[in-house]
């Protein structure tokens, strides 16, 4: 059927920061389908330039308020590294169980409260406080309890105080608590995925690159060697060739790429390329929902959400014994600045990121670059657009359910824009 | 929501995000035990971040971010006009917050450095006061939801909210913590608005003053007292003006 259609989103709400969609078909054929980032440029990497190293972990915390534990980590990694510092097995421990408490905070919100609504059919999720009462009060004690893990460990659920270069501040006593809210989170879970296998997720396929952290012995979080999913590996220093940023002119976001035109990173990347490392209930919960190693459909990336909230539920379980058993109370070493540089690789809730400082020997920094997960990501919900809206223009779809899927494809990303334009 | 059988009027409010990091926003939804009433004593009229219910007939604004494209200025008098309140949520939209850090740097080297040839428009950061009036300034990077919380009710209720005219050290000596001054460190505490439970220097990181200034600061005397602990001009000054707070007062 030749149709002429349009969708121009202007703005498109659900997703943090300012983005447009804009998709033009005459005659069925596409005259242009687009995403463009438009938020405001902040100039994180100018602002770090002259920074003492003490500041940099706040700073950049504020590049994201979903993900601001994943950016100061991030740089507390990459000035570590620049100083030579090894932080202790408590530590990192404690370091990732915040991480952890981040990651389940960020995934839910996303998923029962941005891109549920659409797989619902309402405009918000405030209508289902009283249409879906439980599964609100579910997502939200999940999404609580990875707020807590953040209080917990990092001081406060936004921008944390108590993670320093050297390790973390102080060393928690809320530990048997948490692990009790944890044990019961995993009920709450079986109830999520009861309720995600009634989403009906859109049949689309499209053959994509994935690019995470590569996992050894364990699903990877913080540092280590990268990985795509066309065989590319390189070590965390090499980052720049694994990301290839260049500036787009209508974007504020740059785009990246590595084999292809594009490439993915996210929950469905992590996913594709370190499966085997799940904890096996999360396995389980893949298999219940139909989500399968490869997968190339963007949509899933929603489900590779809820995947990773079992497998880290599971897993902050398992660090609160080990860090119940240990005897050591030491979190913090010996800070002493030198010159140098460092990268830190995290993968946050939206992709892998990375953080890149360069010091002078009294610890100031000198030049300093971050790459953004939905930096990464941005060209290649660019060209799945393109291919979404061709294949189901081809089918004479209307313009309004092109509008809604055009949306929730951009949604399943689960985009931090104000982040990629840091 | 009732309060001794009353019903309240359930103002009509907007939220919307300028140069920021969105966690002034996030903070609106945190707080899961009492998010459910929070959102049900207000009516979310506009609020992208996390509805596609768009609707122009808002009463309250709430303001995230700071102030740095001209497009940014034209959005922000047009929410003006609509607005019977219209308030600053977060350090960013209260006094520049980080943003402002950037003034500091040459913007055609910074562009440079970031987009290479392409440019890309900004201005130097403002605060939405220096744009337009503002009627009530929350502070915070974050800010607290028990404290915005509080201030929704009065507003619900058609009360007033006072600040806390006290520091941060205050709320900070009421959890017993050992000051941080005591291990060597630096904290802006005893100049800073209380208000916030001093997260902070409880955490082990000392205050960064992101709420400004407390009611009467003594910023001379604690300058005073930070040179006699030998912390650099350098060092005190980087914090002061981290979150912007204390503009004009260094
Ligand atoms: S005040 Fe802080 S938390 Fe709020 S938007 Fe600005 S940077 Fe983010
Ligand atoms: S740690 Fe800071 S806020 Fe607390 S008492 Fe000392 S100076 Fe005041
Ligand atoms: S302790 Fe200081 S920096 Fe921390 S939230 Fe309070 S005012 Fe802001």
């Amino acid at each position: 059927m030749k149709t002429d259609l349009n969708v121009d989103v202007h703005h498109l709400t659900r997703i943090e920061g300012h983005g447009n969609i804009e998709v033009q078909i005459k005659d069925g054929k596409i005259q242009e389908a687009r995403w463009d980032v438009v938020e405001t440029p902040r100039y994180f990497e100018v602002m770090l330039k002259g920074k003492h190293f003490s500041s940099a972990g706040f700073l950049t915390a504020r590049i994201c308020g979903i993900c601001s534990f994943g950016h100061c980590l991030a740089s507390l990694r990459a000035t570590e590294q620049a100083f030579g510092i090894t932080i202790t097995d408590k530590a990192t421990k404690l370091r990732l169980l915040a991480k952890h408490g981040e990651t389940l905070q960020s995934h839910i919100l996303h998923l029962f409260f941005l891109a549920a609504p659409d797989f619902l059919e309402v405009p918000s999720a405030i209508p289902l406080i009283e249409s879906h009462p439980d599964a609100v009060a579910m997502a939200l004690r999940l999404k609580s309890l990875g707020n807590r893990i953040c209080e917990v460990v990092g001081g406060r659920a936004t921008h944390p105080v108590s993670l320093l270069v050297g390790g973390v501040a102080r060393s928690p006593d809320e530990l048997p608590g948490l692990r009790d809210e944890l044990e019961n989170a995993l009920v709450d879970l079986g109830a999520a995925t009861e309720l995600v296998r009634t989403f009906e997720i859109p049949d689309f396929h499209r053959e994509t690159e994935y690019v995470s952290l590569k996992g050894e012995d364990q699903y990877p979080f913080i540092g280590g060697r990268l990985v795509s999913s066309d065989g590319i590996e390189k070590a965390e220093q090499e980052y720049a060739a694994m990301t290839n940023e260049y500036v787009d002119q209508r974007n504020t976001s740059k785009w990246c790429k590595l084999s292809r035109e594009s490439f993915a990173v996210g929950a469905l990347a992590r996913f594709n390329n370190n499966y085997h490392l799940l904890h096996p209930q999360a396995l389980e919960t893949a298999s219940t929902l139909g989500l399968d190693p490869v997968c190339h459909n963007p949509f899933m990336n929603n489900i590779a959400q809820l995947v990773e909230c079992v497998h880290i539920v599971n897993d902050s379980i398992q660090l609160i014994d080990a860090l119940m058993e240990s005897d050591s109370e030491l979190t913090m070493v010996p800070v002493t600045p030198q010159a140098g540089e460092g990268v830190g690789a995290v993968e946050v809730p939206r992709g892998i990121l990375y953080h890149h400082y360069n010091y002078n020997k009294d610890g100031y920094i000198v030049k300093a670059n971050c790459v953004i997960p939905t930096t990464q990501n941005n060209a290649n919900i660019h060209h799945a657009l393109n291919d979404l809206v061709t294949k189901y223009a081809e089918e004479g779809m209307k313009s309004d359910r092109l509008e809604l899927l055009c949306s929730m494809l951009v949604r399943s990303y689960d985009p931090c824009i104000s982040c990629s334009v840091h | 929501m009732k309060y001794l059988g009353i019903k309240p009027k359930r103002p009509k409010i907007a939220v919307f995000d300028f140069t920021g990091c969105e966690g002034c926003e996030l903070q609106l939804v945190n707080k899961e035990e009492t998010v459910i009433d929070f959102l049900g004593s207000v009516d979310v009229i506009n609020f992208r971040e996390i509805s596609s219910t768009i609707s122009n007939d808002f009463e309250v604004a709430f303001i995230e971010g700071a102030i740095t494209r001209d497009d940014e200025i034209n959005r922000l008098n047009e929410i003006r006009e609509q607005a019977k309140v219209l308030i600053a949520l977060g350090s960013c939209a209260c006094f520049g917050g980080v943003n402002r850090l950037k003034n500091a740097y040459d913007f055609k080297k910074a562009n440079q450095e970031v987009y290479g040839k392409q440019h890309k428009e900004t201005l130097p950061a403002r605060a939405v006061k220096e744009i337009i009036a503002v009627d009530l300034q929350i502070p915070g990077c974050p800010v607290d939801k028990p404290e915005v919380e509080r201030i929704v009710q009065h507003l619900v209720w058609d009360v007033p909210y006072q600040f806390p005219a006290y520091p941060v050290c205050f709320e900070c000596k009421q959890q017993y913590t050992t000051c941080v001054f005591e291990l060597g460190q630096l904290c802006l505490g005893p100049v800073t608005q209380g208000g916030c439970r001093a997260p902070c220097p409880v955490g082990g990181s000392g205050c960064w003053g992101c709420r400004g200034p407390a009611a009467d600061p003594h910023l001379k005397e604690f300058l005073q007292i930070a040179d006699e602990r030998e912390f650099s001009r350098k060092e005190i000054n980087e914090r002061l003006s981290f979150y912007s707070g204390f503009e004009g007062m260094l």
